[in-house]
């Protein structure tokens, strides 16, 4: 057993229900394999960085589970089969990620924000100097 | 020769002082660098969105290498774009 994680992004143009419904469907398959879900998570609407398939949003969603190597690759394959979901992502968790994750999850609801707020305040001053440093370097 | 030696600066001559730069992922203590956070992962790139080298920020190897993996995962879930002008 692994633990893995997965990001994959909806089509915008399927209702609410329709979105719920497909996230239900991948939870299902992961269940029926066998695996054990830790977390769920749904971003919502979020915009896209770039097009895919001619379209600037999409609904993220974000799942976190326990399973065999063998479930990630029907996971995958679902995706592939899928045409209402355009992009996904599915990675191992090392020891590392697995340490961040529990944090993530133990601060709970807060989605989309960044691991300890105190150490990010004090790496943005940082950054301020950085970038003033490297303006110099490229003069 | 000597008269050389006698040359006087008015003011005194700015010797670089390099303010050593360091690794913030070693310092503060980060272990883990997230694809799903492109807030963070934007100061590592620059306008274009590239990724920005270590000479600039100081990274460690260790580090630039899990940077340069997680921006490109957030890359593929179109949470950083591939490319770009004016990203800040």
């Amino acid at each position: 057993m692994n633990n893995y994680e997965t990001v994959f992004i909806l089509t915008p143009v399927l209702s609410d229900a329709q979105m719920k419904e497909a996230v239900e469907k991948f939870k299902n398959l992961l269940k029926e394999q066998g695996a054990e879900i830790v977390n769920e998570e749904d971003w919502g609407l979020r915009k896209l960085a770039y097009n895919i398939d001619k379209k600037t949003t999409g609904f993220y969603s974000f799942l976190e589970f326990n399973a065999e190597p063998t479930v990630v690759e029907k996971l995958e394959l679902n995706f592939r089969r899928d045409e209402r979901v355009i992009r996904f992502l599915t990675v191992k968790q090392d020891k590392f990620s697995l340490e961040y994750a529990e944090k993530r999850r133990n601060k709970g609801g807060k989605k989309q924000e960044a691991p300890a707020p105190v150490v990010r305040k004090a790496e943005k001053a940082e950054v301020a100097e950085l970038e003033v440093t490297s303006n110099e370097k490229e003069d | 020769m000597a008269k050389q030696s006698e040359i006087r600066y008015l003011t005194p001559l700015s010797v670089d002082v390099k303010k050593k730069k360091y690794c913030r992922f070693k310092k503060n203590g980060i272990k883990y660098i997230d694809y799903k956070d492109p807030d963070f992962l934007k100061k590592f790139l620059n306008e274009q969105g590239k990724i920005l080298p270590r000479r600039i920020t100081g990274t460690s190897l260790k580090f630039q290498r899990r940077i340069a993996q997680a921006v490109k995962r957030a890359r593929h879930i179109a949470m950083l774009p591939y490319v770009t002008d004016l990203m800040k």
